[in-house]
């Protein structure tokens, strides 16, 4: 016997994961970031404590003295999980791509006066180990911190800055003619010059840093938020005036992706930030201590540029940072 | 003007992150990467790392790019044209299920695994191959729920996958061994994870799904998983590298790794048992037996693999002849777990009808008739008479792989394999040889474990009634467990496919006999 | 005698075609199988994909790393560099 069934309009169970339905407050249609971003680390149950940190679980809320009730409180506003982060920047790539090519094929920096170049050098080649620097402290912030929502971008974040090292080794590469003498030369900078001590000893004090949300204010707020306004901007405006837009093309990627990632770090602060009292106060302790620090390191590298005017340079910069943490990040510094 | 020549690739890699690093002065080396000692493992040389694939970030990101772009295109379409409907038999889909909550939560382990020894060795080389492997890993969690999601919405056992991954009884035997690997520092996780599970196992994990939803009309992972594969050869090579790397530094470091080897080998295998069922068990059109499966890739090319490193003065894992033995085995005795408790599991279980048993008979010649399909044969008369067979009683765990104890000493498949061992006054119960081995040489680690069934009956799972466990799993009880001709999924299959009863049986039996 | 076979196994789609042609022309003894979805190329002990047999294939530029796109599989210890990968096994 057959049944003869008419055609059945297919109707869906559901509309998405429980735990998305439970935290959207409804089982409706939900995005893919939020699909795969809520409760993507497990949070009890766990088997056997770390041989190589016995007093927590291999994921532990204590590893850092921010509260939060909800983890999954926080938001990137970009959106990025794996695909959208790697489109965003397999675009980005791609017009750094093109704007390395053209510097290259039309010979334009043979077109920059010499201090110009030195100067460049000078100040963006040694950067470099900064920036390795910073990736190995995301990636410490991901291996260690708590709930997907921050450490996804953590390891985002961590590979750009990697990405960002190898853009200004190529900096360095097509001064050099090739040669990497720039990049020898920047190193043993970082390693005994004078300008770079203080930055350096900055960045191995962050390598040894246990609190992985200290380590996010100390990195990517105090000093990112110093370090980057003073290269892109500031350094890039300087250079500008004898170089064109030459090297303004070469950096560009890391202007734009300043810019975004910055919003990224201003939003995770805000909600620590208004989540308790106690977190706003030990998030403006931390952002005050850390970007004095920063500020005394940069200022050395500063001068490389600005001469006797580095100072004012670096007080601007920390004035500019102070409004941006008022306003965006809910900080009172 | 200078002529511009083009740094080789591999100069250009070398100066791109070995050269990045550099001797701290102001912190000590061994502050800024503390877990480099303390396994007794010794470096003397992070140079002699050698990164076959010197992929720069610019580069990682257009190639990985074009592939997610290529992927979710695909994604789309599958939802759009409500591809879930075009798999053999809604039978199928019980396999993504163990797939979502029992494999995917392993991805996102293995993220943060590898970002923690992409943070803790001491070399930028392997730094960046374990940092672009953690966000590989995410790619693989992530494009997997993804995927997945659409199943989600037509079938049920999706629901919950993390909430059940970190309680429900099975979940716990993928659960702890990722801990496992986690817990330990960074030369272990390596030796576990990117040697023997990326290098040596994975043919037995991801083919038998991917390929599994290749034959059974899943378009959606199968093309995850192609996108997938491209992935998961930059880690096998760092498997090989990383068991290479650290072979070639110090001789002492050699019975250490042995060791490793030793131990992952068998939780990997006995994880692997999961997906022998599946194999046999649960793709209306299979691919290949599990023995042949086990046959290939590991007989044969696990062989060739440990000649090849038996001049380090490495042996073929301890213990697995005895996989050879149970390969005959495996498959029928974990269904059969399966079949016993699908009251208390998420996703359906049934019996194999004559067709799929002549499969059987025929794959497994020495065993599945003389002892399998008896057993087999009798819950189908039971079934047939209403009363489909559920075991009251909670079964008891292996303390090391928390496998319920059903396999079989390994010369006689008569016989339950029981061991055990004292620890301090307490006695433990082992399911072998080898998972005894794995605790008598770590039991201040393994008696921590958090075994379900010693929970529920502590009273840490919702309650002392199994309604009252599964409300706890978030489990819907004649919805997300039990037998799979009594579920919801199969009458609304019936129902979207416009099959009446008899044509859906139809169905299956054409898949088998292809 | 050790098994010195290596493989390459790549998606069957229109990108990897002029790749699976270069791999031909550049290898005498390999063998191209052919699955649902997916080609399989084993040789014995030696296999190379060369940047400028593909070029002549597709008339453009290609780096080499573009295999990645397409790859699912492989076997043998691998050497690149910006003119071919090599997937080699024996010494």
């Amino acid at each position: 016997m057959t049944i003869e069934i008419k055609t059945t309009s297919i109707e869906p169970l559901r509309h998405t994961f429980d735990n998305v339905a439970r935290r959207l407050g409804a089982d409706k249609p939900a995005s893919r970031y939020l699909e795969a971003m809520f409760d993507l680390q497990p949070d009890v149950n766990f088997h056997y404590r770390p041989l190589w940190d016995p007093d927590h679980e291999l994921y532990d809320t204590d590893r850092t003295a921010i509260n939060m009730e909800d983890w999954y409180a926080f938001r990137d506003p970009r959106q990025f999980y794996y695909g959208t982060w790697t489109i965003t920047r397999s675009k980005q790539q791609e017009v750094a791509e093109r704007n390395y090519a053209f510097v290259e094929k039309k010979n334009l920096l043979d077109l920059v006066d010499d201090a110009a170049k030195q100067k460049a050098e000078a100040v963006l080649v040694p950067f470099r180990h900064a920036e390795y620097a910073a990736n190995l402290n995301n990636m410490y912030i991901c291996a260690y911190g708590y709930g997907t929502a921050i450490t996804q971008a953590a390891s985002f974040y961590a590979i750009d800055r990697l990405g960002v090292a190898q853009y200004l080794s190529r900096i360095g590469l097509m001064l050099d003619g090739n040669t990497s003498e720039s990049l020898d030369n920047g190193k043993q900078a970082w390693l005994e010059n004078d300008a770079w001590q203080p930055l350096r000893q900055l960045t191995e004090d962050l390598l040894v840093t246990k609190d992985w949300f200290e380590l996010y204010v100390a990195q990517n707020f105090a000093l990112d938020g110093l370090a980057h306004p003073l290269l892109y901007e500031r350094i890039d405006g300087a250079l500008q005036k004898s170089a064109g837009s030459t090297i303004s093309m070469l950096t560009e990627f890391m202007n734009e992706w300043y810019g975004e990632s910055s919003r990224w770090v201003d939003s995770t602060l805000k909600t620590a930030a208004g989540e308790s009292d106690a977190n706003k106060a030990q998030l403006e302790q931390w952002a005050r201590h850390w970007i004095d620090r920063a500020a005394k390191a940069l200022t050395p590298v500063a001068a490389e540029v600005f001469g006797s005017d580095a100072q004012g340079v670096i007080a601007e910069l920390r004035e500019e940072l102070t409004t941006r943490a008022k306003k965006k990040a809910g900080l009172d510094l | 003007m200078a002529a511009n020549k083009r740094l080789s690739l591999r100069e250009k890699y070398q100066k791109f992150t070995r050269d990045l690093a550099w001797e701290p002065t102001y912190q000590k080396k061994s502050d800024i990467f503390p877990q480099t000692e303390f396994e007794g493992i010794h470096i003397h040389d992070w140079d002699k790392w050698e990164d076959p694939f010197r992929l720069t970030v610019d580069a990682y990101w257009k190639y990985q790019a074009e592939k997610e772009r290529k992927l979710y295109s695909i994604i789309d379409a599958f939802s759009q044209n409500n591809g879930q409907l075009n798999v053999t038999d809604a039978r199928y889909v019980n396999a993504l299920k163990l797939f979502l909550t029992g494999v995917s939560p392993l991805e996102y382990a293995a993220h943060r695994g590898f970002a923690m020894a992409g943070r803790q060795f001491g070399g930028v080389g392997p730094q960046v191959s374990c940092q672009m492997q953690s966000i590989d890993e995410l790619r693989h969690s992530q494009t997997q729920i993804h995927t997945i999601s659409q199943y989600n919405k037509f079938f049920n056992g999706f629901h919950d996958w993390r909430h059940m991954h970190d309680r429900v009884w099975y979940l716990s035997v993928p659960k702890s061994f990722f801990d496992d690997a986690m817990s330990a520092g960074p030369f272990e996780f390596l030796t576990a994870i990117s040697f023997s599970f990326e290098y040596v196992l994975t043919n037995l994990l991801f083919m038998p799904f991917m390929s599994g939803a290749a034959y059974n009309g899943d378009m959606a992972t199968v093309t995850f998983g192609f996108s997938a594969q491209s992935d998961e050869s930059r880690h096998m090579t760092l498997g090989l590298e990383v068991i290479k790397f650290m072979l070639e530094q110090d001789e002492r470091n050699v019975p250490i790794i042995q060791k490793w080897i030793d131990k992952w080998f068998w939780r990997g295998y006995r994880l692997l048992s999961l997906v022998s069922m599946m194999m046999d068990y649960m793709l209306p059109k299979r691919v290949m037996s599990w023995k042949e499966a086990w046959e290939m890739y590991f007989e044969e090319n696990g062989g060739a693999l440990f000649e090849d490193l038996s001049r380090y003065g490495i042996r073929m894992p301890k213990y697995w002849d005895v996989s050879v033995k149970e390969k005959h085995r495996l498959s029928h005795e974990v269904w059969s777990i399966f079949y016993n408790y699908d009251h208390a599991a998420a996703f359906h279980s049934w019996l194999p009808d004559e067709s799929e048993m002549e499969w059987l008979s025929a794959k497994y010649p020495d065993t599945f008739d003389k002892y399998y399909r008896p057993r087999f044969e009798y819950w189908r008369s039971l079934q047939q008479n209403g009363e489909r067979w559920y075991n009251n009683t909670l079964p008891m765990l292996c303390q090391t792989c928390q496998i319920p104890m059903a396999f079989t000493e390994p010369d006689d498949p008569t016989q339950i394999c029981y061991r055990s061992s004292e620890y301090n006054g307490d006695r433990y119960h082992f399911c072998s040889d080898g998972c005894k081995d794995i605790f008598d040489d770590e039991p201040e680690k393994y008696v921590q474990a958090w075994l379900p069934v010693h929970q529920i009956y502590q009273g840490n799972c919702g309650g002392a009634s199994v309604p009252e466990v599964l409300e706890w799993y978030h489990l819907v009880d004649d919805q997300d467990n039990k037998e799979y001709l009594e579920s919801p999924d199969r009458a609304n299959w019936l129902r979207w496919k416009g099959l009446s009863d008899a044509e859906a049986d139809r169905e299956v039996k054409a898949a088998v006999n292809e | 005698m050790a098994n010195n076979n290596v493989f390459i196994a790549l998606q069957n789609n229109e990108e990897a075609r002029p790749i699976i042609e270069a791999i031909e022309q550049d290898n005498s003894e390999a063998r191209v199988e052919y699955a649902p979805a997916m080609v399989k190329i084993d040789a014995p002990g030696r296999l190379v994909v060369r940047r400028e047999t593909v070029e002549g294939l597709i008339g453009r530029d290609w780096d080499p790393q573009e295999l990645h796109i397409n790859l699912i599989s492989l076997s043998g210890n691998v050497d690149e560099d910006d003119d071919e990968i090599v997937l080699r096994r024996g010494n």
